[in-house]
């Protein structure tokens, strides 16, 4: 059974401006222990989706669609009870999430109380444990540290202790090493991946970096505007990737073997969501855009598991000619 | 011949006191750099936070007065520069900052802000509005955009903005201090390009600081890598990348994420600027290590491939940059997006 299934997920914001389609039939599942990276840049519906999961979007927020979290529909209800026991978060800026006011010890000792019912001495113990575990240095002296004395990396560390305390069945982590330095971003997500090892938790990854996903996801979803362009194995992505979004997003990203005559870049900006353009959203910027693009293409299998919205699509065909 | 911007032995150091006012020690944010950039040349400076790279730009500009060191632009000692002097020299020395949200007034116009560097230094006299599209066109914006505010742009056409802004004054030397960074990947990459296009067309002279080692391999001529205030390597940036000798850039570019993941990763944190380890600042995170790294500090030597480690020529080949074969097929797509461009 898998770990995660969204299906038809749609998000709506009602504005002052008008309401706008944040995520539009959005689709995906996740194993237990597997991890699936869900790609795209701001705006593109990676993180509404995320707080959708978690249950924590803003007021004017309207869903519909499925989330289930081991095949039980998580309503309204469900979220808040699963929220923090089977259903864990992380996000980018640990020293914003984490509560300045109480040790590192005391937050994760909190978590253990309140889901597993420990008594304070025993959940300080499973603290120091767990603290530990994420590999924080002399962690009976850290636990009794407050936030502002830590390093970012350690911060991000205490945040996954957390996260990770009640054994989650899922586990969403929101662009988590984005704050970090690049030596400390690896360290991170090595100790999540080996975390995810022990503890069979599915992991919802959602990054802008390919090559993080490179590294640590097994299947990926590249959204745009809102709308999924592509969703892969991560190897079909890189080695095949069909559409014209992620062709130009992997070109954009510079190379550190040789440097590159130019980066290809994506003319324009992304579309205002109050008002898209009619069909394939990413038409205005595409050069493979045809009339027929005007059209919604539809996402198409075109290999097991490598499913694509678009109308061009295999663009083999369009080299050739 | 004279290089356009020479540094020796700069040095900045910031006191902290305690609630009574008492010094409690300094964070040691530069700590003895010397470099120098040739005309038209690009050097980028690299390192993790805190490593003094953003002072040290500051201090290349004389934005903040060193502690000690000297500095030298097309010759001329800065540090003994009056100040309407060097407010005068600052027309050929500019700096782009990373928050396009921050750097431009709100309350002025496109036009306005772009003006304002022409009547500062009494150019283009009575023909401002001209110079203004030029510009804009120059950093491949709409001249028609000149009359709107600020709030109306994306972060990318703000930071064409705000490059126009430091090209009003005909600048020399531009420093940008992680100039694309809180850019969108496709964005970044279309300002990437076009300070490249820029670099070359005007034979500008560029500091690049920068943490991320893609853009620095995509612009940089030259690469100094910073640690906890020092340069601890600099080379040419294809040695720099194929070739690195300081154990701290094999970490940095090892560090890169998209090469597979397996790669043996640095242990631990920076340590504190305020009191930096004795002998080779990097010892404490060095997998090589050895009893006199602990006590004798290592001085940047070499050629024009200089590295400040004790054990540089000791140290296994390093391990080559692993990034998927250049593929023909998806090169052959994206030059679709290049054509579809130009």
């Amino acid at each position: 059974m898998n770990a995660l299934d969204v299906e038809g997920l749609c998000i709506d914001f009602h504005t002052e401006r008008g309401t706008l389609r944040a995520v539009d039939r959005l689709s995906f599942s996740v194993a237990p222990g597997r991890t699936l990276a869900i790609v795209g840049e701001s705006g593109c519906g990676k993180s509404a989706t995320a707080l959708a999961i978690l249950g924590l979007l803003a007021e004017n927020a309207e869903t519909s669609g499925r989330i289930s979290l081991a095949g039980q529909a998580l309503t309204p209800q469900a979220q808040r009870a699963a929220r923090g026991r089977e259903l864990a978060m992380i996000f980018q800026e640990p020293m914003t999430s984490l509560n300045p006011a109480f040790t590192a010890g005391e937050q994760v000792a909190e978590a253990l109380r309140l889901h597993e019912g420990l008594n304070p001495r025993d959940a300080m113990q499973r603290a120091i444990a767990m603290l530990e575990r994420v590999r924080i240095p002399e962690a009976a002296r850290r636990a009794k540290q407050y936030p502002h004395q830590l390093s970012g990396g350690m911060r991000q560390r205490v945040m996954i202790a957390i996260a990770l305390a009640c054994k989650p069945k899922l586990l969403i982590a929101d662009e988590p090493t984005t704050a970090l330095d690049v030596t400390v971003q690896a360290q991170i997500l090595a100790l999540l991946d080996e975390l995810k090892r022990e503890t069979g938790t599915a992991v919802v990854l959602i990054t802008h970096d390919l090559g993080v996903v490179r590294d640590h996801a097994d299947e990926v979803v590249v959204m745009y505007a809102g709308r999924v362009a592509e969703r892969a194995p991560t190897a079909q992505l890189f080695n095949q990737p069909e559409h014209p979004y992620t062709i130009g997003l992997l070109g954009a990203a510079p190379r550190l073997d040789s440097r590159r005559a130019r980066l290809a870049s994506i003319e324009g900006t992304v579309p205002d969501l109050r008002n898209p353009p009619p069909g394939c959203r990413f038409a205005p910027r595409c050069p493979f855009a045809l009339a027929a693009c005007e059209a919604l293409p539809a996402l198409a299998e075109l290999a097991p598991g490598h499913w694509v919205a678009c109308h061009r699509a295999p663009l083999d065909a369009v080299i050739a000619a | 011949m004279t290089p356009l911007l020479h540094a020796q032995g700069l040095v900045k150091h910031f006191p902290f006191r305690d609630s009574l006012g008492r010094a409690r020690g300094a964070v040691r944010a530069v700590d003895g750099v010397s470099l120098s950039v040739p005309q038209g040349r690009v050097l980028a400076i690299v390192g993790e936070s805190g490593c003094g790279k953003s002072t040290l730009g500051r201090l290349l500009l004389r934005l903040i007065e060193p502690d000690a060191g000297q500095l030298r632009f097309n010759g001329e000692d800065v540090l003994a520069l009056p100040p309407a002097a060097l407010r005068a020299r600052r027309r050929e020395m500019q700096l782009i900052f990373q928050d396009p949200f921050a750097s431009l007034d709100p309350r002025m116009t496109v036009e306005a802000a772009i003006t304002e560097p022409l009547i500062l230094h009494k150019l283009h006299r009575g023909r401002e509005r001209t110079r203004v599209a030029e510009l804009l066109e120059r950093v491949g914006l709409r001249p028609e955009l000149a009359r709107r505010w600020p709030h109306e742009f994306s972060g990318g056409q703000r930071q064409r903005i705000a490059i126009a802004r430091a090209l009003a004054s005909e600048p020399r030397l531009i420093i940008g201090d992680e100039p694309v960074s809180a850019l969108d990947v496709s964005v970044q990459a279309q300002v990437v390009n076009l300070l490249g296009d820029l670099i070359r067309d005007l034979g500008l002279t560029f500091v690049l600081i920068s943490h991320d080692l893609g853009v620095v391999r995509q612009i940089a001529d030259e690469v100094a890598v910073m640690y906890l205030g020092q340069i601890v390597e600099q080379a040419p940036a294809e040695a720099l990348f194929h070739h690195p000798r300081h154990p701290y850039t094999r970490a940095l570019l090892a560090a890169v994420p998209g090469q597979g993941g397996t790669l043996k990763l640095l242990e631990g944190d920076v340590p504190s600027p305020v009191s930096p380890p004795p002998g080779c600042r990097f010892h404490t995170r060095c997998p090589f290590a050895e009893a006199r790294c602990h006590s004798e500090v290592p001085l940047l030597s070499g050629q024009t491939h200089l590295a400040a480690c004790h054990l540089q020529e000791s140290l296994p080949s390093p391990t080559p940059i692993r990034e998927g074969a250049a593929d023909a097929r998806l090169a052959r797509l994206q030059a679709y997006f290049t054509e579809h461009t130009t």
